[in-house]
C-alpha cells in the first residue's frame, strides 16, 4: 500500500510542478535575455490575479484568463522601455535595487487599492470536480492548470525556436554587442520578451487566484520558490526550468510523505545539493557576458 | 554616544539609517493636543497577520474618534499614536519609545504571539498597561505573563474548548481519530499542546499531527496523506493566510472528511468566499450578534469604513473603551491605578449577552465565546454575511470561567 501512496505523491508531484511552471518560467525568460533579476515578478503575479479576480467578476473566468495577463504584458512593455532598459548594461545590483523597489512599491499599491484582507474568488463552476484514476484523485483544476503550463512551454519553445525572433533572441541572449553591429535592433524584442515574462506571470497569478488566498502579500510569498525552482534549472535554461519545476513538485510531495516538518525546506536542500555538484544548475548554459 | 569623541562607521551608519526611518515611519498621530491622554497602539500591518491588522487599525481609531466626539476622557481628549509592530524585535523599540518617548498612558494592540511576548516585557519594565487584543498563545497567561499585561483577544484554551464543545456534541471526539495541520511557529505549537489535552481528556485520538510552515501555498500534498489516513476529522491549527489557502484547496480535492479548527479569524473566511467556507470554526465575536452594542458597533463602523467589522476590529475597539472606561472609573490615568481596577473584576460590556470581566490571577478577560458553521449561500444577506453563529459558550447557567486555562494548566505568577 505504501509504494501506491509514494506513487501518488510522485504524480501529484510532477502536478504541483506545473503551478512552479507558470510562476518561473516568466522570471527565468527576462533574467536570460535582459540579465534583470526580477525581484518583482512575484508583484506582477499578485496583480495578474487581483486584475484576474476583477475581470472575472465582471465577464467571466474565461475573460480573466485572457484579458488579464495581456493587459500585464501591456505594462511589461511600458516597465521595459521606461525602466528596464536604463539598466542591461549597468551593475546587476541596481536593476536588484530597482526591481526590489517596484516590488515593494507594487505591494503596497495594492493594499491601497484592493485592502490587505484577502478577497474571496473560487474555481469557476465549469472547473469543479475531481477525476478518479483507479484509487487516485485529480482535481480537474489542476489537470487545466497542467495543460495551460504545458501548452505555455510548447508555445514559447515554438517562439524561440522555430522564428525568426527566436533566433534574434537567442542570439541576444550569447552577445547581444554582436547582434547589435549585425544591424539588428535588439530594443524591441527585449520590450516583447519583457511583456511576455511578466505576462507569464499574470497568468500565473490568474491560475492560481482560485485556489489561494489573494492578498497584497501574495507575491513576495512565491517570489523565492519561483528563484529556487530557476536557480535549480540553470539561469537562462528554458528545458531546465521545466524540469526543476517538476523535480520541486515531486520533492517536496514526497518530503511532506515522510518528514513533513522539513517539507518546505526540502526544495532549499535540493538547490544546495545541485549547486554544490553543478554550480550552474541541472541544464544551465555557458554565459559569455556573465562569465570571466 | 556623546561621551566617545570617535564616531565608528557603523553606528554612524547605524543612527543614520535610523533617524532615516524615524522620517519615513513617523507616527501616525491622529489629533494632537496639549493635556491628550496619549493611547499608543502597535500591530502587524504587513506580512500574513497584515489583513487582521488593518482591521485592528480600523477599531482602534473609530474607538478614540467615538470618545473624543463625546467629550474625551476626564474632559482631556484622547491622542491616538499607531504604528506598525513588523516583528518581535520592531515591536519591542516601538513600545520603548512609546513609553519612554512619547509618553503613552497605555498600549492596546498586537496580534502575533511573539510580538505580544516582546511589548509586553517592555511594558511590564515601564510600568505601563497593555491590552493584547490579538495574541491567543496560552504562554502569555502562564508562564510569561506580566502584571501590566491584559488579554481581550481569548486564549488558545477558550477556542479549544468552544469548538471541543461542538464537536463533541457532534460526536466527533470520542473513540474519534483527527488529522491536525498545525501552524509552525509558537502560536501553532501552544495551540497544538492545547489540543492534545482536549483529545486526551475526552478519549480520542491523533491519526497525524503535521506542522506546517507558515509560507505554505500549496497543499496539496497534505490532502492527499489527509485521504490515505482516512481520519475522521480534519483540524485545523493554521493561522492567517494559511487558513484560507488550505480551506480553498480542501474544498478543490472534495474529501468526504469534515473539518474544524482551533484558531480562525473571520477576514480569513471572507477571503475563502462562499463556495469553499465549510467547517466548524470558534469565534470571540461576529458582526452578526444581536446585542444592542454589537448592533451599534456593527453600524458605526461599517458607516465609517464601508464593510463590517470582524473580531480583530472588535477587539481593539472594544480595549480601547475599556481603557477609556476605567480612566474615567477610576478618575485617574496612572497605570497602577488601572490594573488594580480591572483586577478587582471590574465588568464590561463586550457586545455579548453577558458582560465580560478580567481574571485576576491571570488578566484574561472571561466571556462568553461561539462557534461558526457556513451558511446556504442561499441565506446569506452579502458576502460577509457568511457564517451561523452557534449559542454562546458557556451555556447562561455555567461560569463564565469554565473555558479559560486552569491554574493547574496554566499558571501565573505576576513577579
Amino acid at each position: 500500500m505504501e509504494a501506491v501512496f509514494i506513487l501518488e505523491q510522485v504524480l501529484n508531484g510532477l502536478l504541483v510542478g506545473s503551478y512552479y511552471l507558470l510562476i518561473a518560467l516568466g522570471l527565468s525568460l527576462i533574467f536570460s535575455l535582459g540579465g534583470i533579476v526580477n525581484l518583482s515578478h512575484g508583484a506582477f503575479y499578485a496583480i495578474g490575479a487581483y486584475l484576474g479576480v476583477e475581470i472575472a467578476n465582471r465577464f467571466g473566468f474565461a475573460a480573466a484568463f485572457v484579458a488579464s495577463p495581456v493587459l500585464v504584458a501591456l505594462i511589461g512593455l511600458a516597465v521595459e522601455r521606461f525602466l528596464f532598459r536604463r539598466f542591461y548594461r549597468e551593475d546587476p545590483i541596481l536593476s536588484l535595487l530597482l526591481t526590489f523597489g517596484m516590488a515593494m512599491v507594487i505591494e503596497q499599491a495594492i493594499r491601497m487599492i484592493w485592502g490587505a484582507a484577502p478577497i474571496p474568488f473560487g474555481i469557476p463552476s465549469w472547473l469543479t470536480g475531481v477525476l478518479f484514476v483507479g484509487d487516485f484523485i485529480y482535481p480537474y483544476y489542476r489537470l487545466a492548470m497542467l495543460a495551460v503550463a504545458a501548452l505555455c512551454v510548447i508555445g514559447i519553445w515554438l517562439l524561440l525556436n522555430r522564428t525568426a525572433f527566436g533566433k534574434i533572441v537567442k542570439a541576444g541572449v550569447q552577445d547581444p554587442d554582436m547582434v547589435g553591429v549585425l544591424g539588428i535592433p535588439l530594443a524591441p524584442v527585449m520590450g516583447a520578451m519583457v511583456g511576455l515574462g511578466l505576462g507569464l506571470a499574470a497568468l500565473a497569478g490568474v491560475m492560481l487566484a482560485p485556489i489561494t488566498g489573494i492578498h497584497p502579500a501574495m507575491g513576495s510569498q512565491i517570489i523565492i520558490a519561483a528563484f529556487v525552482v530557476v536557480v535549480i534549472g540553470g539561469l537562462g535554461s528554458f528545458w531546465g526550468v521545466v524540469l526543476a519545476a517538476c523535480l520541486v513538485g515531486v520533492v517536496r510531495g514526497l518530503a511532506v510523505y515522510f518528514v513533513p516538518p522539513a517539507a518546505e525546506a526540502s526544495m532549499y536542500l535540493l538547490m544546495v545539493l545541485v549547486l554544490l555538484l553543478r554550480p550552474r544548475g541541472l541544464l544551465g548554459e555557458r554565459f559569455k557576458r556573465l562569465e570571466a | 554616544m556623546a561621551t566617545t569623541p570617535t564616531f565608528e562607521r557603523r553606528s554612524v551608519l547605524q543612527l543614520a539609517g535610523a533617524a532615516a526611518l524615524g522620517t519615513f515611519a513617523a507616527p501616525a498621530i491622529v489629533r494632537a493636543q496639549s493635556e491628550a491622554i496619549r493611547i499608543g497602539h502597535l500591530t502587524p500591518l504587513t506580512g500574513f497577520l497584515g489583513p487582521l491588522g488593518e482591521y485592528a487599525q480600523m477599531g482602534v481609531q473609530l474607538a478614540v474618534d467615538e470618545i473624543n466626539e463625546s467629550g474625551g476622557v476626564m474632559d482631556r481628549p484622547v491622542e491616538l499614536i499607531m504604528e506598525d509592530s513588523v516583528n518581535p524585535q520592531t515591536a519591542s523599540t516601538k513600545a520603548q519609545r512609546l513609553t519612554e518617548r512619547d509618553g503613552v498612558a497605555c498600549i492596546v494592540g498586537e496580534i502575533s504571539s511573539a510580538s505580544g511576548l516582546a511589548i509586553a516585557e517592555v511594558a511590564g519594565r515601564n510600568r505601563t498597561i497593555f491590552i493584547n487584543t490579538g495574541c491567543n498563545s496560552d504562554a502569555l497567561r502562564g508562564s510569561s505573563c506580566n502584571r501590566y499585561m491584559f488579554h481581550i483577544e481569548a486564549a488558545n484554551s477558550m477556542y479549544v474548548k468552544s469548538a471541543g464543545r461542538a464537536l463533541l456534541r457532534d460526536g466527533l471526539v470520542k473513540d474519534k481519530r483527527w488529522f491536525s495541520l498545525t501552524a509552525d511557529y509558537a502560536f501553532g505549537h501552544d495551540l497544538l499542546k492545547v489540543a492534545k489535552r482536549f483529545m486526551s481528556q475526552h478519549g480520542g485520538e491523533f491519526a497525524a499531527d503535521e506542522l506546517v510552515a507558515t509560507d505554505v501555498n500549496d497543499f496539496s500534498p497534505y490532502i492527499l496523506k489527509i485521504r490515505q489516513e482516512r481520519p475522521d476529522l480534519v483540524i485545523s491549527n493554521l493561522a492567517g493566510n494559511q487558513i484560507t489557502n488550505f480551506i480553498k484547496q480542501y474544498k478543490e480535492y472534495e474529501l468526504p472528511f469534515p473539518i474544524a479548527g482551533f484558531g480562525f479569524d473571520t477576514v480569513l473566511a471572507w477571503g475563502a468566499g462562499a463556495d469553499a467556507m465549510q467547517g466548524t470554526w470558534p469565534c470571540v465575536w461576529y458582526h452578526t450578534i444581536e446585542t444592542p452594542s454589537s448592533k451599534a458597533f456593527t453600524e458605526a463602523f461599517t458607516q465609517r469604513w464601508n464593510k463590517p467589522p470582524d473580531n480583530q476590529a472588535w477587539g481593539d475597539y472594544n480595549a480601547t473603551k475599556i481603557l477609556a472606561q476605567a480612566m474615567e472609573d477610576t478618575g485617574s490615568t496612572s497605570s497602577d491605578d488601572l490594573v488594580e481596577h480591572l483586577q478587582k473584576g471590574a465588568e464590561f460590556d463586550v457586545m455579548k449577552d453577558r458582560p465580560g470581566r478580567f481574571r485576576d490571577w491571570d488578566h484574561q478577560m472571561v466571556m462568553e465565546m461561539y462557534t461558526m458553521t457556513p451558511k446556504a449561500p442561499a441565506e446569506m444577506a452579502d458576502r460577509w454575511d457568511l457564517m451561523r453563529i452557534g449559542e454562546a459558550v458557556p451555556a447562561p447557567d455555567e461560569d463564565l470561567d469554565i473555558l479559560a486555562p486552569t491554574l493547574e494548566e496554566n499558571a501565573c505568577t505576576f513577579a
